[in-house]
């Protein structure tokens, strides 16, 4: 199984320990991801600008680069939506529709790919999730609050299974951060109000560490509570699955070769 | 003004945003409990948004269906090509009945062809008798929601605009005596009233009857008491048949408030002894947007406001934000249709988050259609020249990998090595206003790597 690692361009110069907890996490799980070098960006800050006829020729750069790999993973709901979603706008080669439906968010890729449904280790925090809307509404990661109450999605059952880890109980479950893209730019004063709703959602209710699986939201949330100097740690799940694997409390379930079907 | 800019004014006031934001959450929740006790909740909103296709497929065979049906009723149907000439058919019939004054139950195609302005022009007076509609009314401003027009306002606004315009005391705030103030205020009103105006919920093709969704009881008051009643529609409010109509009341109540039915739900299908019945069916841009294969789905609406309670934009950009008849999600994807370059900012208006199109009960794609019309508008020449050179600089530096990776490597440097003050500095990064940017660290991901696989 080929796997190549998509890192959005704000992660592998900002936030390089996200890609880095990826790669490892990925190796722990027994899975030896590549990252080829001539990668870029998805295209969806142009496309969500209105510019999509613009971001074609990132769209085609993207596929060209992943285009020989079995999955292309990455530690980002929104570009793994953006691809499967909106490259409909290119013409539908058979490389476009491979790399369409092989590119997975990573943890949608642990659960449903590899079949790994709990992760040993330990992490004694209380953390607060925060689901991207890409991953959440777009993706279906978890059950939309508009449609029924339940909570559970495949990123809150990896982290409920992490030792010594509790998850916050939000006022507003999927509420969205405020960051979309130019957005938190161009409607700068409401992108900053919603973002600062959101963190004040995780302090009331006790996070220590905030996660999600999506480290643009984490960004902007992570920009507020460093302004604001608030007692909260910003980290993508990746770090945490990663720190808590350091000290395995049973075996790794690590992956076999055609032992799970793959979606 | 742009959205951004309207949006930024009305975010200023922290401590009201925060009650606007609390006071629609509130009525998203409530809708969330009555969504969730009903079992086939996803079914109905499927059904519903069937109907409408299917009724939008052939509205043509249905209006006159519905045009036949009503005549036969004894109610004369009027038909409008825009909002102009829609006035001036209700000013024609005003006149005809000799009256001079009016009351209108709440009604947002008048408000969308700027009923009351001409009609006070032409010495007709006006009086709105849903309560919010009233109050926004006589503060001289536009619905600020579809539902809740008055959402923006707190009952000390109310109580000021009351005390000025009603005699109420100063400084009264009790929402009980203020509503029975306005009600004794409206009661006066509505017994010199000749003429009735509403809105319409749901026109019946099969029957020819006209379906009104209230609360307060006032579209049955106006109409009972006027001699002439006239109900003004746009050409989407149509369904097939009666029996499609329970289809809508049960989702149209539970997703505007959360009630398992309005108060009242009003019945018209011909005119008393003695009076008048008139329907105005009104296009104004609606053959335009069902011609538009990406956005004809827009006219499914049923104008029941729950985008706009669930929109955590909306809830802190507030109604008039917009500056469009039809705030919030819906309308931003209904205002490019009248008026590309002036509402060309909001389908930007929107993180996409896509909350609207999950609590639509008519399942419309709303944030897909954003996307889309941001795409338009684009293609159109109607963004800011900056952001326009923005997007093509940087596509061709993501078509271009050395180019990226240097780029990406001076951001970062830049940012290591540039003193706080200059890469913070809100005149030149709005971002940083209210947020700290990234710690920049020594090392990119990518630097990581390569030492990686030398190892
Ligand atoms: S678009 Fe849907 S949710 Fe919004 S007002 Fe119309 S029917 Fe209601």
């Amino acid at each position: 199984m080929k796997v190549g690692l998509f890192i959005p361009c704000y992660i592998d110069q900002f936030y390089p320990q996200v890609g880095i907890a990826t790669y490892q996490l990925l190796e722990k799980l027994g899975v030896k991801a590549d990252f080829p070098r001539q990668q870029t960006c998805c295209g969806q800050p142009m496309a969500n600008t209105g510019c999509e006829q613009d971001a074609k020729p990132v769209y085609r750069h993207f596929v060209d680069t992943f285009a020989g790999y079995d999955y292309v993973v990455a530690p980002s709901g929104s570009c793994v939506y953006h691809v499967r979603k909106h490259y409909d706008v290119v013409e539908q080669t058979g490389a476009v529709q491979h790399v369409r439906q092989a590119t997975y968010d990573l943890f949608d890729f642990i659960t449903s790919v590899m079949g790994v449904t709990e992760l040993p280790g330990r992490f004694p925090h209380q953390v607060g999730l925060h689901l991207s809307c890409h991953g959440q509404r777009g993706l279906h990661q978890a059950n939309e609050s508009e449609m029924t109450p339940v909570r559970e999605g495949q990123l809150s059952r990896l982290l409920r299974s992490v030792d010594g880890l509790t998850l916050t109980e939000l006022n507003r479950n999927d509420e969205c951060c405020g960051f979309g893209g130019t957005f938190c730019i161009t409607e700068e004063a409401v992108s900053a109000r919603m973002g600062q709703d959101r963190v004040q959602d995780h302090v009331l209710n006790g996070t220590e560490v905030l996660t999600g699986g999506d480290m643009s939201c984490l960004m902007h949330l992570e920009g507020i509570v460093r302004r604001r100097q608030l007692p909260l740690r910003v980290m993508h799940a990746a770090e945490i699955f990663n720190a808590a694997l350091q000290q395995p409390s049973k075996p790794v379930s690590t992956y076999v070769p055609g032992a799970v079907a793959a979606l | 003004m742009s959205h951004p800019q309207r949006a930024a004014a009305f975010t200023s006031d922290a401590e009201r945003t925060t009650w606007h934001d609390e006071t629609l959450w509130f009525v998203r929740q409530k809708r969330d409990k009555a969504v969730y006790g009903i079992p086939e909740f996803q079914q109905l909103r499927q059904l519903a948004s069937d109907i409408k296709e299917h009724t939008l497929s052939r509205l043509d065979e249905y209006l006159e269906q519905f045009e036949q049906n009503a005549r036969a009723n004894g109610v004369t149907v009027h038909w409008a090509a825009d909002a102009e000439e829609h006035n001036r058919i209700v000013l024609d019939l005003i006149r005809k009945a000799g009256a001079t004054s009016l009351v209108k139950s709440k009604s947002m195609l008048t408000e969308e062809c700027h009923l009351n302005p001409y009609l006070v022009k032409n010495g007709i007076a006006v009086v709105d008798t849903d309560l919010g509609e009233r109050i926004v009314q006589l503060r001289e401003e536009a619905p600020s929601h579809l539902v809740l027009p008055a959402i923006h306002l707190k009952k000390e606004d109310v109580g000021e605009t009351f005390h000025l315009h009603l005699g109420t005391p100063k400084g009264e705030k009790d929402p009980q005596a203020l509503t029975e103030a306005a009600r004794l205020h409206l009661r006066e009103k509505f017994l010199i009233g000749e003429v009735a105006i509403t809105g319409v919920n749901f026109a019946v093709a099969e029957t020819g009857a006209v379906v009104v969704c209230t609360n307060e009881g006032n579209a049955d008051l106006g109409v009972n008491l006027a001699r002439v009643h006239i109900a003004c529609m746009g050409m989407e409010k149509l369904i097939p048949r009666t029996a499609d109509l329970g289809v809508f009341t049960r989702l149209l109540a539970r997703s505007a408030t959360g009630q398992p039915v309005t108060t009242y739900t009003s019945h018209f299908a011909r005119p008393a002894e003695g009076r008048e019945m008139h329907i105005v069916i009104v296009d104004n841009g609606r053959t335009r947007q069902l011609g538009r294969p990406d956005f004809r789905a827009s006219l499914k609406c049923i104008r029941c406001g729950a985008c706009m309670n669930t929109c955590p934009v909306y809830r802190r950009s507030g109604g008039h934000s917009y500056d469009f008849t039809v705030p919030g999600p819906i309308g931003a994807i209904l205002s490019p249709n009248i008026d590309m370059r002036q509402h060309s900012s909001l389908p930007f208006a929107s993180t996409l988050c896509g909350s609207c199109t999950d609590v639509c009960p008519v399942k419309i794609d709303i944030h897909a259609q954003l996307y889309k019309w941001r795409q338009i508008i684009a293609q159109e020449g109607e963004l800011p020249a900056a952001k326009k050179l923005g997007m093509k600089l940087l596509s061709s530096v993501l078509a271009r990998p050395g180019i990226y990776r240097f780029g990406g490597k001076v951001a970062r440097e830049g940012l290591r090595f540039l003193p706080h003050g200059l890469t913070h500095a809100a005149a030149f990064n709005p971002w940083a206003k209210a947020r700290e940017l990234p710690e920049p660290p020594k090392q990119s991901f990518r630097d990581w790597y390569a030492q990686q696989v030398v190892k």
